[in-house]
């Protein structure tokens, strides 16, 4: 019997990793909506994963959960269960399967610059690895996101008329970012889109300190110049922007180092801020696992699968339905 | 050479052009000769640095990056430049050169040396200067900003006239140093030899029928209004120019019409395409215009030529200050003296009062596909720019048909919350084909209004499109239409805009393709 199979179904404990359909029993990396889904009988995830999705999608989301801490192994049937520190957002995990004293690794979506909002990524040695691909082109060379928040900064103080957007995806980034401004010393109070309000909330209790938070909707026009609103990017291209100053519409996304990316998502001031690997920490990663077999499951697996059979492993696309292949950094 | 890509980023990104102006005018204002002119040199596309090419930057890479890497990665940026900023692999901790010493290395370097120097350069620039490194060292910016608009921030900085520095332009070189003392008060103006330049073109205002009351039709003379482009032929002592009306010289494009030209001049008029001046659609102009060197096919079936209707230079004398009356007797005697094959005169039409010419008009719009016609002030000098009361166009009455909305679009800047950039179509058969796209013609409070209703009466999404139930009837007007063989109903409208919205009129009652016929020639 295989470890894991191709659709990421594990036959020793019946159990599916980020199903796109409710499953009896599932494994989930991480809160983003291509990955957890409502709907599904058992739930196996860490606590933090697990508030998110009863937040996102309510208490009953699924039959019942069971959590799983970092590192803590769960023996199920013939296999070891465990769940490692994937960096992506807050309780974000790699699933390790361990059967027969065959080792698998699904990173689910991962990242190695330090975030304090995540817990670290940490490499885990394996046989089989199933990685993401979401920048997996050699042109994805993220900058340190604290020169880019050191940008928006400039840009605020250059432009105090203005006020000062930051498109972000709800879950992660927008923590991120608000994390990213109080650690370069930004403490005015920052204006949240309604859409981020609970999540963030949420990373509070969890322990992740985030400073004054203030709705947006409701201020006064002329009050919010000079201030910084995270918002989904959506919204920021949308009616809703109308009610702020002359708005400067930024997007924290790690496309955004590609001009006429942002260009046509008329974005002027764009944060190349990811939440995933670029590809010298996609390559990095796949050669520390020690990893003979990788799967790769979504974004720009073609590139990715090329470059690991160059290196002699052994690669193949597994072209998962369901999963975003702009990450969750897309936008729209 | 940082301070210059943190510009060019701003000015690609920026969709406001006062912004974009603004941050022009301020570079130029803080950074020293001869950076600035440098820059200037850049973003109007004076400079050429001949020994780096695209090809020669791409094998650079290739030394260092897998080549189908690269070609997936090319694949997915689409800019060659971009792809080439964003993947090479290095990275130092060098500083790049300021700008003029940067070019003065890049135009030095031999070609054998060029892939090592720019190796160093890109490995020692910040991710956000490569970018600007490559659209430097390539010439090509693509980022939206015109020489116009680089000069209009010049006369912002400085307080100067635009158009002064227009009759200024054409005679000056990188890196701009006189210019740059005379907009600061330094220097006296640059000398420049002023037959071999652009000169700013005198420009019309439009005219409505109720404006006519004041003028006396004895005092004006009239011409057809040509559906060309406004050319300045500058026939000079080392040879001759052919400058659009922006002052970009496109003599390349057309030396068909350049090297016929014979004698001495600086002259105004209408550059068409045609056999034995029977000028033929802007269609087939634009086809020529948009190939920057000329095939000889091309110039075989649509050749150029030039109908000409001022004089500003009659050989070395500059008779701008004359009146139009005599400018035009200058202009006829020029032409006796010097026959040509290119050349004719735009000819002055007959007509004794107000009501004649608005009968011309018509004639002329019906039978002949003219625009409208042009009414000057006989006593008028050639005066650049668009002084009142001298020049006029009076544009036919635009076409009309009741179109219905199909697709709307997000528009750019200010108004990128807004759906503001419409496609509408006619009835063909049982469904609506699509005839054309407007984003005016609207005020700000009807578009509030259209983009309620797209929001209310959205059937499908495409990202920024919208498609709407087929519901709301627009008045569109137009100049002219085209058969076309890239739109599915066959039909392409000229300069249409949105003449009124018809929130009254039932989509049944919108045209058909059929009623499209009496439009087209």
């Amino acid at each position: 019997m295989a470890v894991l199979n191709r659709d990421l179904y594990i036959p020793s404990v019946d159990a599916w990793i980020d199903p796109n359909v409710p499953r009896p029993r599932a494994i989930i990396t991480h809160g983003h909506a291509d990955h957890a889904r409502s709907g599904h009988g058992a739930v196996l995830a860490t606590p933090e994963t697990i508030a998110i999705m009863k937040v996102r999608y309510g208490e009953d989301c699924a039959g019942t959960f069971q959590a799983l801490e970092f590192g803590e192994v769960l023996r199920i049937n013939s296999a070891d269960v465990s769940l490692q520190p994937a960096g992506h957002i807050l309780g974000s995990a790699q699933v390790l399967v361990e059967t027969e004293g065959q080792r698998a690794v699904v990173t689910g979506d991962y990242k190695r610059l330090p975030d304090r909002t995540a817990e670290p990524y940490q490499s885990v040695a394996c046989d089989l690895m199933v990685t993401e691909a979401t920048f997996g082109l050699p042109v994805f060379q993220h900058p340190d996101p604290r020169d880019e928040i050191a940008r928006l900064l400039k840009s605020v103080a250059d432009q105090p008329e203005r006020c000062h957007l930051v498109g972000s995806y709800a879950l992660g980034k927008a923590q991120r970012v608000i994390a990213l401004l109080r650690d370069a010393g930004w403490e005015r109070p920052i204006y949240l889109h309604g859409a981020m309000i609970r999540l963030c909330a949420l990373y509070e209790e969890l322990g992740v300190k985030l400073g004054q938070l203030i709705p947006a909707t409701g201020m006064a026009k002329a009050d919010m110049a000079g201030e910084i609103v995270i918002a989904p990017a959506s919204a920021i291209r949308d009616r809703w922007s109308r009610r702020f100053p002359d708005p400067v519409v930024c997007q924290a996304s790690g496309w955004m180092s590609v001009k006429q990316r942002a260009r046509q998502a008329l974005v002027e001031l764009p944060l190349v801020i990811s939440d995933h690997c670029d590809w010298g920490e996609l390559n990095q990663s796949i050669l520390e696992s020690g990893a003979s077999t990788i799967w790769v499951t979504h974004g720009r697996e073609d590139a990715l699968v090329y470059w690991c059979k160059k290196q002699g492993l052994d690669a193949e696309p597994l072209a998962l339905p369901g999963l975003d292949d702009d990450g969750g950094e897309g936008g729209e | 050479m940082k301070r210059f890509a943190d510009l060019l980023e701003l000015l690609a990104l920026t969709p406001s052009r006062t912004r974009k102006i603004a941050a022009l005018a301020q570079y130029f204002a803080e950074v020293p000769d001869p950076d600035r002119g440098l820059a200037l040199a850049v973003l109007t596309g004076e400079m050429d640095i001949s020994n780096v090419k695209p090809a020669l930057l791409k094998e650079t890479v290739l030394a260092e990056v897998d080549e189908t890497l690269f070609a997936m990665s090319y694949d997915y940026v689409g800019d060659l430049g971009e792809t080439i900023a964003l993947i090479w692999p290095h990275h130092g901790s060098g500083e790049l050169p300021r700008l003029s010493d940067l070019v003065a290395l890049l135009n030095m370097t031999s070609k054998a040396e060029m892939p090592k120097v720019i190796g160093e350069l890109l490995t020692n620039a910040a991710i956000h200067e490569r970018w600007a490194l490559v659209k430097l060292a390539t010439g090509a910016l693509r980022i939206g900003v015109s020489a116009r608009l680089a000069k209009t921030a010049l006369a912002e900085m400085s307080g100067v006239d635009l158009q002064a520095i227009e009759e200024v332009w054409h005679g000056i070189k990188p890196p701009y140093g006189e210019l740059f003392a005379w907009l600061e008060g330094k220097a006296e103006r640059p000398d420049i030899d002023h037959t071999a330049r652009f000169h700013p073109l005198m420009l019309s205002t439009p005219i409505d029928d109720s404006d006519f009351a004041k003028l006396d039709p004895r005092d004006f003379s009239a011409e057809w209004k040509w559906d060309g482009i406004r050319v300045q032929l500058v026939l000079g002592k080392d040879g001759a120019s052919l400058f659009s009306r922006t002052g970009d010289d496109i003599a390349q494009s057309f030396p068909d019409v350049v090297s016929a030209a014979m004698g001495r001049a600086v002259l105004d008029g209408e550059l068409l395409v045609g056999h034995d001046f029977e000028p033929r659609l802007f269609n087939d102009l634009q086809q020529r215009l948009n190939r920057k060197v000329a095939s000889i096919k091309q110039m075989n079936e649509l050749p150029g030529f030039v109908r000409v209707y001022d004089m500003l230079f009659d050989g070395d004398e500059d008779i701008r200050a004359l009146s139009w009356e005599a400018r035009r007797a200058r202009l006829e005697a020029w032409f006796q003296k010097n026959p040509q094959t290119r050349m004719d005169i735009s000819p002055v039409l007959d007509f004794a009062s107000w009501e004649d010419l608005a009968a011309l008009r018509r004639m002329g719009a019906d039978e002949h596909g003219h625009e409208g016609v042009m009414i000057k002030l006989r006593t008028s000098p050639y005066v650049p720019g668009r002084p009142k009361g001298f020049w006029f166009k009076w544009k036919r009455d635009p076409n009309v048909v009741d179109a219905v909305l199909m697709y709307a679009q997000r528009g750019h800047g200010k108004r990128s919350s807004f759906y503001s950039d419409y496609t509408f179509g006619v009835w063909k058969g049982n469904e609506i084909v699509p005839i054309g796209k407007a984003y005016f013609g609207f005020t700000d409070e009807e578009l509030k209004q259209l983009d309620k209703w797209i929001r209310a009466n959205t059937t499908a999404a495409f990202g920024p499109v919208r498609e709407v139930k087929k519901e709301l009837v627009f008045e569109v007007a137009f100049d002219s239409a085209q058969r076309s063989a890239r739109h599915k109903s066959g039909v392409a409208l000229r300069f249409p805009r949105i003449n009124r919205i018809r929130w009254d009129k039932p989509a049944q009652e919108a045209a058909r393709i059929e009623d499209m016929d009496a439009f087209l020639g």
